[in-house]
Order: structure tokens, then C-alpha cells, then sequence
């Protein structure tokens, strides 16, 4: 017997509800970008492109050079990865194929412990604990340079870099391994030359999103990098404060008053972090989507 | 025999990097668990803070970043999980759900602070909500999105397809077994991923910095409108921008900061590996 199908109201308002909400997070990206752009365009109509990419950064005399802040950034952030690209690959390798199980089930929630310290936290450790022992093994006048910076940021980028790159390893088909012993090779010899290799798209995805954490990474920075505004050219730079693009950004926007020229250069600031970091995530994203269109990841 | 003597120290070199990761963290948490300890009691918890910070409680910090914590659940939870469940049980893939997944790694990217840029022009300054809990939650939720969405997406993946066959052919229309089968039963994965996404809000400082956080504001926040003081911005606070405080004070903030944060991530653990051990699927 079939009953007259009711139209279900309830059903169709929640199908409908859960469609708009699967859509909301495009809104909500393209929001924050309309956003940035609404405060953040007006700079580069106040300030010449000449004085807004010069190399000095001191608002109070309306110079906004950003050269210092972005160089500032890239040095932190490349140094962090340098520092965490060895050490973490090593870490993953170590745990998903050399390490006996009690060590891995001991090693996974380490890392996912360090992933959830807030950076707050871990900037505060940094000021009182690291940036002193920096301080007297350099000799330095101070502590909080940018090689401080650069050391917590790569164990903050860690947990990300190893989870990818484990990840990674782990997508390499077990008859890989097993042909490498089969033809003679030791452990050590199958894990470095065939391996990693097979691995190796995945780990640049794992440092891309290493980058991208750390390029945006605020609180732990600003505590630890001294924030200088100068220009990181010469070599000791890495051993002298610096400044990022982030820490200004959260150390002055408190104190500017809203709609001023330093209030909009703020925001411009905000404009070129969200577009590197939508940069690298989008590149990441897409050696994701293409491995998995030629079913590269399984 | 050469190879194996490699092999060897290769390995040692392998667990050596292990430990190098490793020992850090215990020392960043053994520290501050050890100088903190010795600021917290009954006062600290539960008193306004005194003389400029110095002295006194730090409660005022607690409940407001319990606050925000609610608030951020109470957006993020609604939000978060019916993304997923369109994405996890609506979405084909075309380019409109390729596009949905690129804004969500898009989002998890994003620098915190520039979470506090566009909390403040949105949110504070153009719908007027000023420097108030309602913005602070509002921007810590859309931070927390990506997180609660991904993990809630794959919890409910991690739910066979036969359980929404057998639904359908039990003539149940497709949103019945999603409520009736399919949420029960990836609930212990969802909620896994909630409690990380709030752990991560409850702990960042930035996205506050211009959307709530009070320097100094010894009372508790009166209504949603209000500011508030939370844990890792008075953290910030006390360890920066006052001078003269006393570090067992600032231990102790950071030990009640990461008290919160890591209970919160034990807890996300249990439930995640007690529910993979009862599934009988």
C-alpha cells in the first residue's frame, strides 16, 4: 500500500541549512579578505609605493616601510624551517618505521602535547628560560634575537611537519619496502633510497605547511624576537632582534587610533601575510588534490 | 658487515632526533609545572587580581576564557558540524566542494592574528559589537572551523556506508539515517574534534588582542556586550608589558593556561582511543 509521500517542511529546512553552512566557509574566507582589503586598501592610496616598501618602518614619522618587517618574517620563518625540515623528517621516519611500538605510543601524544602548548605559553618559556641561555652562550647584549625566534618556531611548525610527513611515509605501498630488502638492501638503505623518495611530494607538503604555520605565528614571536624594526642584511642578523610582520601587526593596532594612515597600514600588513600564507597553502593543497586524482595517496 | 654498523648508527641518529623533539616539551611542561606550583592555591584561583596585577587572583582571566570558550562552542559546534555533514554525506565532488575544501585549508592557515584584524573590522568596528565577548567568540569560532570541521568530516567518513544502505532500504530518507545512524555513531569522533577546536581558541592570543581581551579589568564581565580579561592575553600581559612582576605569578598563569588546555587535550585522547576500541566495525 502506498501512502501519499507528505512533503517533509522539518527535513527540507535542515537539508537546506546543512547545504548553506557546507558553503559557509567559502563566505567566510571571501569575508575576511573583503574585510582586510576594506581597511587595509586605503594604505595604498595614502602612503607612496616608494615609502610603503622603503626600509624603514617608524609610523610616528609616517615611514612605512615594510622591506624590514617582511625580510624580518622570512628570515625567522626560513631559518624555523631549516631547523625543523631534518629534525622532523628524522622524527617521522623514526617513528613510522624504525621505532618499536612502546616508543612510538609514547612519541605521538609528545607531539600532539606540543601541538596543543599555546603559543602564548611557549613565548613565555622562551623569554624567560631560552632567551637568557642564547644570550650567554652569544655574549650578545640580549637574548631575544631572531635566532631565539626561529628555534621555538620550529618546534611550534613540528607537529604539523611530522604528522604530514608521516602521513606521507605512510601512503608509500608496503611492496616498495618489501622489494627493497629483497633485493638485499638493509632497512636503513630501503628507508633513505626508496622510502623517502617515494615520500619525498609529500614531505615538500609537510614543509609547505610547516612554512605557512610558522610564516603566520604571532604571541610566541613577539615575546621572543627582540622586535626591532631593522633591516636583517647583514650575517649576524640572525643573532640580533629583528622584527615580523605579525608581531607589529598585534604589538601596535592596540594603540592606533581607527582609520588613521598607521591604522590602514596595519592592515595592509594583514593583506600581504593573508595572501603568502593563501599562497602556500594553495600550493600545498594542490599537490594533495593531484595526488589523489592519480590515487597516488592509497 | 660494513652496512649493518650504518644501519646502526643511522638508527641511533633517527632516535637521537626523536629525543631532541621530545625532551623540549618535557622541559617546557616540567618547568612550568614545578616553578608553578608554588603560586597556586585556593586565593590564586578564585580572587580578583591586586596591586596591579602583582598579587592576588587571576579569576577574573579564568572564567573569561571559559567564556569565550562557550561562546566559541556555541557558533563553531552548529556551524562546524553541519559543514561536515554536508561535506561527509551531501557534497559530489565538483568544483563548488573543491572549492569549499581549498577555503578550509585556506581558513586553517591563516594567521591568528589576522583573525584579530578582521574580527576587529567586522565584527567590533562594522556591526558594533565593540571590544566584547560576542566578538571575541565570534572571531575565535571562524578560527576554530577548520579544525572541528575536518575531524568531524572524517569521523563521520569513518562510518561504514552499508549503515546508510541499510537505513535507505529500511525506507528511512536520507536525513533520517544521517540523524538516527550516522551522527550516534560518529558522535565520540565529533566530539574529539570539538573539544581539539576549543582547546586551540581557549588558548590563542592573538584573535583576542583587539576583539576582547582587558589589560587590567578586576571584576567578572557582566553581560556578552562586555570585556574581559582571558588566560594567554593576561599571560602576555604579565609577562611583557608589566614590569616588575613576580615570576611565580607568571608561572603560575601559564601553569593554569596549560593545566586547561592539556586536561582538555587528555580528555579528546581518551575519547578517541576508548571509542576505537569499542567499535565493532
Amino acid at each position: 500500500m502506498n501512502q501519499p509521500q507528505r512533503f517533509r517542511w522539518a527535513e527540507f529546512t535542515i537539508e537546506a541549512l546543512i547545504r548553506v553552512l557546507g558553503f559557509s566557509t567559502i563566505g567566510f574566507v571571501l569575508l575576511i579578505f573583503l574585510f582586510l582589503l576594506r581597511e587595509g586598501l586605503p594604505t595604498f592610496f595614502e602612503v607612496p609605493l616608494g615609502n610603503l616598501f622603503g626600509t624603514r618602518w617608524y609610523p610616528t614619522f609616517d615611514l612605512f616601510g615594510t622591506l624590514p618587517l617582511i625580510l624580518g618574517s622570512a628570515l625567522v620563518t626560513l631559518t624555523a624551517i631549516v631547523i625543523a625540515l631534518p629534525l622532523g623528517v628524522a622524527t617521522a621516519v623514526f617513528v613510522r618505521e624504525v621505532a618499536p611500538g612502546w616508543a612510538r605510543e609514547l612519541l605521538k601524544p609528545m607531539i600532539e602535547v606540543l601541538a596543543g602548548i599555546p603559543s602564548v605559553v611557549l613565548g613565555f618559556f622562551g623569554m624567560t628560560v631560552i632567551a637568557p641561555l642564547v644570550r650567554q652562550t652569544l655574549g650578545a647584549p640580549t637574548g631575544l634575537t631572531a635566532f631565539t625566534g626561529a628555534l621555538i618556531l620550529a618546534y611550534m611548525s613540528l607537529p604539523t611537519l611530522i604528522s604530514v610527513a608521516e602521513d606521507a611515509l605512510d601512503a608509500v605501498p608496503k611492496s616498495y619496502r618489501d622489494a627493497g630488502l629483497a633485493m638485499g638492501a638493509t632497512q636503513w638503505q630501503t628507508i633513505w633510497r626508496v622510502v623517502v623518495p617515494a615520500a619525498r611530494s609529500g614531505i615538500v607538503t609537510a614543509v609547505m605547511l610547516g612554512l605557512g604555520r610558522a610564516i603566520g605565528e604571532t604571541m610566541a614571536v613577539m615575546m621572543v624576537t627582540g622586535n626591532a624594526a631593522r633591516l636583517p642584511l647583514t650575517l649576524d642578523s640572525l643573532f640580533r632582534p629583528v622584527r615580523t610582520m605579525t608581531a607589529t601587526i598585534a604589538a601596535e593596532m592596540g594603540e592606533v587610533a581607527q582609520g588613521s594612515v598607521h591604522y590602514h597600514a596595519l592592515f595592509a600588513i594583514g593583506i600581504i601575510l593573508f595572501l603568502m600564507t593563501f599562497l602556500i597553502n594553495l600550493a600545498a593543497a594542490l599537490t594533495i588534490f593531484q595526488k589523489r586524482r592519480r590515487g597516488g595517496l592509497r | 658487515m660494513n652496512r649493518y654498523l650504518v644501519q646502526r648508527a643511522g638508527f641511533a641518529l633517527l632516535a637521537l632526533a626523536a629525543l631532541v623533539v621530545v625532551v623540549p616539551i618535557l622541559l617546557v611542561i616540567g618547568t612550568i609545572v614545578v616553578r608553578g606550583m608554588r603560586a597556586i592555591n585556593w586565593e590564586f584561583l578564585t580572587a580578583m587580581p591586586r596591586d596591579g596585577m602583582k598579587a592576588g587572583g587571576i579569576l577574573p582571566a579564568i572564567v573569561g576564557t571559559l567564556l569565550l570558550s562557550v561562546g566559541t562552542a556555541l557558533v563553531a559546534i552548529p556551524v562546524g558540524v553541519g559543514g561536515a555533514i554536508y561535506l561527509s554525506e551531501y557534497a559530489r565532488d565538483t568544483w563548488l566542494t573543491r572549492a569549499i575544501r581549498l577555503a578550509i585549508i585556506n581558513l586553517a592557515g591563516i594567521p591568528s592574528v589576522v583573525y584579530g584584524l578582521f574580527g576587529l573590522g567586522l565584527f567590533v568596528l562594522f556591526l558594533h559589537f565593540g571590544t566584547s565577548i560576542v566578538a571575541g567568540s565570534l572571531t575565535l569560532a571562524i578560527m576554530t572551523l577548520p579544525i572541528i570541521i575536518s575531524t568531524a568530516e572524517e569521523a563521520l567518513r569513518s562510518v561504514p556506508v552499508e549503515f546508510r544502505t541499510v537505513s535507505a532500504s529500511l525506507g528511512g530518507t536520507r536525513w533520517q539515517g544521517i540523524r538516527n545512524i550516522v551522527l550516534p555513531q560518529a558522535l565520540p569522533g565529533i566530539i574529539t574534534g570539538v573539544i581539539l577546536g576549543l582547546l586551540r581558541a581557549a588558548g590563542e592570543t592573538a584573535p583576542i588582542l583587539f576583539t576582547v581581551a582587558a589589560f587590567y579589568l578586576p571584576r567578572l564581565p557582566r553581560s556578552p556586550l562586555d570585556q574581559t580579561m582571558a588566560l594567554p592575553y593576561h599571560l602576555y600581559v604579565i609577562s611583557t608589558q608589566v614590569p616588575g612582576m613576580p615570576a611565580q605569578v607568571q608561572y603560575g598563569t601559564a601553569l593554569v593556561l596549560l593545566a586547561l588546555v592539556l586536561s582538555m587535550n587528555v580528555v579528546a585522547t581518551v575519547i578517541r582511543s576508548t571509542f576505537r576500541r569499542r567499535r565493532q566495525w
